[in-house]
């Protein structure tokens, strides 16, 4: 399966970009991958499944990525964008590393991106992919593989149209990615928005908005709040008796498997929009799956998702330039088919190197161990972009 | 009126919680003179420890006998083995150490319990709401988080104006050398008085557990708040502990649920929004400019 994968890659590769492929081979030294990522805080699970994975897929491809061998070197941010900036100059002067990933939240990833596309590294996000890096100021060396940030809140608020609901009441953290959340999910929302509320993002206690959404009556609510945040939300949501009168609308950041866990029964009921979930039925998204909790023994997040098909867009890249990364052009036509087969079905590159993707409608429901689980209902949008993409000349 | 009921129900509960940690840290402030950064780690303890039990046992009892228990020995563990060197030295000193033993007891609980937050269940007696009016119904936990609140606090009341205990307590606050002059065991006061503050401070958290999210760094998100609530109440007074976290909850609930609307009227509707959000979230702060202008020591001080 894996010769296949590997196979798979370098033959892709090999019809992109026939003059610079070279066939794969086994190098004396390997291949320095630095991945910078928060492992400690409120935010530290997500970095660790992002790690983790990343690491199961190198460990089932026997240690090499794309038949290059490939040595993870990581480093945990702990939220800072100050300590991820020391980081990435230390990945790139020390240990001359060309090729970062990792980045978990988007003002690191401002700390961070622009230190290594201006080294002339390359930066592949497994996570936060703001507007920055989406439009204008799009760059040959940035890719993402997970998402464009608006689209998240674009899909919940097509899925609320899809849903029927007229009235929302919708919320967010008063800070950069709380309002792109609002303006995401007011792109597609076609019906009346009857309460916007901005909280604190150091607010634990949000009584106060719940009473607000009971005066309000909307069909249904939409709310932003990243971890821990999320889930004193959803607790006191249902605390308050609103989950049975006022169903919730949810982007996936705000329900990944280990929210899930913490937040319990309270859950069920509540529609998620996702670019992928456990349950999707293709090959490699049940290999995957199956993989990580046999080693991990936990239910991979979305986090976890991203770091493995991240660790799989580098191994194509890899495969088609035979291990090389000095030379940014050829990784970048080497990247830019995307021929790997992601845990998510359908992935394309968009003309911003931005993900094309379709979006889901998940919804939480008793699983088979009468436990909640996110089970996937339908799909939202196909074939979906970034509004951004136009402003990128590349 | 419902709603304005509510509301000012909502902002009493925060004031509530924000008390239990408050009094703890006022009344080692006072007393011992230490500033303890950690206290928030305390509470985090306590959440974690009933938390932990009651996925364990499945028992409420046993989960609230767990929290407390854990709280207030680590907090006399803290105390014997940390504190008790830095009475003597300056604060910033302090602040530096008991930051350290903020990083200790995060990355404990990573080790303990995992990066993932905990899950916690209401107690089944406490769950569902009490209609208080026709068409005001209020989650009963909530209602039995201020009961617990405002009886500790009679609790505190009687303990350290009733009590022999309470009466050293008192002098610790305003007299230290005189009563360690006079022979009292003055470590062994302080020990419990941190104790104490530790065990209200684990209340607190194993209160929080089932509202908001049991995880790694918990007590820093509110320790702020409690701060803010130490500084405008006077530091070392629990009745200003009292009278400051009622302040600040209500006002920080209430500005957040009035302010959009109120400022929606004079100006456009996303614009009115932010600026409201902001206005909010400076409230509380704002408020302890005003107190430490008006009163440069706090609503009740202690060293009066």
């Amino acid at each position: 399966m894996i010769e296949r994968r590997g196979f798979l890659g370098a033959a892709g590769a090999l019809a992109a970009a026939p003059f610079l492929a070279r066939p794969a081979r086994a190098q004396g030294t390997a291949l320095k991958i630095g991945m910078i990522t928060t492992l400690s805080g409120p935010g530290g699970y997500l970095g660790q499944d992002i790690r983790d994975a990343f690491a199961l897929a190198l460990e089932m491809q026997g240690g090499r990525l794309g038949n290059t061998p490939v040595q993870l070197l990581v480093e945990d941010d702990a939220l800072k964008p100050g300590q991820g900036k020391q980081i990435a100059e230390r990945f790139m002067k020390n240990e001359k590393i060309k090729l970062l990933t990792g980045v978990v939240f988007s003002n690191v990833l401002g700390a961070v991106a622009p230190d290594v596309l201006d080294a002339g590294g390359i930066y592949v996000s497994p996570n936060a992919s703001p507007s920055t890096f989406a439009g204008r100021e799009c760059h040959r060396n940035f890719w993402s593989i997970a998402w464009q940030n608006d689209s998240l809140h674009e899909s919940a608020g097509q899925a609320a149209v899809n849903l029927g609901y007229k009235k929302m009441f919708i919320l967010a953290p008063n800070y950069q990615a709380g309002k792109d959340a609002i303006t995401g999910f007011k792109r597609l929302y076609k019906g009346e928005i009857v309460g916007e509320v901005y909280t604190r993002l150091d607010q634990t206690d949000y009584a106060a908005e719940m009473a607000q959404i009971r005066a309000a009556q909307p069909d249904a609510v939409y709310q932003f709040h990243p971890g821990g945040l999320g889930i004193a939300f959803l607790k006191q949501y249902v605390q308050a008796g609103l989950s049975q009168s006022i169903p919730m609308v949810l982007a996936e950041p705000s329900m990944d498997a280990t929210t899930l866990g913490a937040v319990g029964e309270a859950a069920l009921g509540i529609h998620v929009t996702a670019h992928w979930n456990t349950d999707f039925p293709n090959e490699a998204n049940k290999r995957f799956v199956s993989a990580f909790m046999a080693k991990y023994n936990r239910v991979p997040t979305y986090y976890a998702q991203h770091g493995y098909d991240t660790a799989l867009a580098i191994g194509a890249a890899l495969a088609g330039t035979g291990g090389k990364v000095d030379d940014t052009e050829a990784f970048r036509r080497a990247m830019l088919p995307a021929k790997f087969e992601s845990t998510r079905g359908k992935f394309a590159f968009g003309p911003n190197q931005h993900p094309v993707q379709d979006w889901y409608l998940v919804r939480v429901e008793r699983g088979a161990d009468g436990k909640p689980a996110l089970v996937t209902k339908g799909r939202v949008l196909e074939n979906h972009g970034d509004a951004y993409a136009g402003q990128c000349r590349l | 009126m419902g709603l304005l009921l509510e509301q000012l129900l909502n902002g009493l509960q925060l004031g509530v919680m924000l008390f239990l940690l408050a009094a703890g840290l006022t009344l080692v402030f006072g007393i011992m003179g230490v500033i303890n950064l950690a206290h928030g780690s305390l509470y985090m303890v306590g959440a974690f420890a009933s938390a932990w039990v009651a996925t364990k046992t499945g028992s409420a009892l046993a989960a609230l006998a767990a929290g407390l228990a854990a709280a207030a020995l680590t907090g006399m563990a803290v105390e014997l083995l940390v504190l008790r060197r830095l009475y003597a030295r300056d604060h910033l000193d302090q602040v530096l150490a008991t930051f350290g033993l903020i990083l200790f007891f995060n990355q404990g609980m990573v080790l303990l319990f995992g990066r993932q937050p905990l899950f916690v269940e209401i107690p089944a007696a406490l769950r569902g709401a009490v209609e208080l009016a026709p068409g005001l119904p209020y989650p009963a936990y909530r209602l039995a988080i201020i009961a617990v609140g405002l009886l500790v606090a009679a609790g505190l009341y009687l303990l350290i104006q009733r009590t022999r205990t309470g009466m050293l307590v008192r002098a610790g606050a305003t007299h230290r050398e005189m009563v360690r002059a006079l022979g009292v065991d003055i470590r062994l006061l302080y020990t419990l008085v941190f104790g104490l503050g530790a065990l209200l401070a684990g209340l607190a958290g194993l209160m929080a557990g089932p509202i908001f999210s049991v995880q790694v760094g918990m007590g820093e998100q509110i320790l702020i708040m409690t701060f803010v609530v130490v500084v405008i109440g006077g530091i070392g007074s629990v009745r200003g502990a009292l009278a400051g976290a009622v302040l600040v909850g209500l006002v920080d609930t209430l500005l957040r649920a009035y302010l959009p609307a109120a400022l929606r009227g004079v100006m456009q509707g996303p614009d009115a929004d932010a600026l409201a959000a902001g206005l909010a979230s400076m409230g509380v702060y704002l408020l302890m400019a005003v107190v430490l202008l008006l009163r440069p020591r706090g609503l009740f001080p202690a060293h009066a």
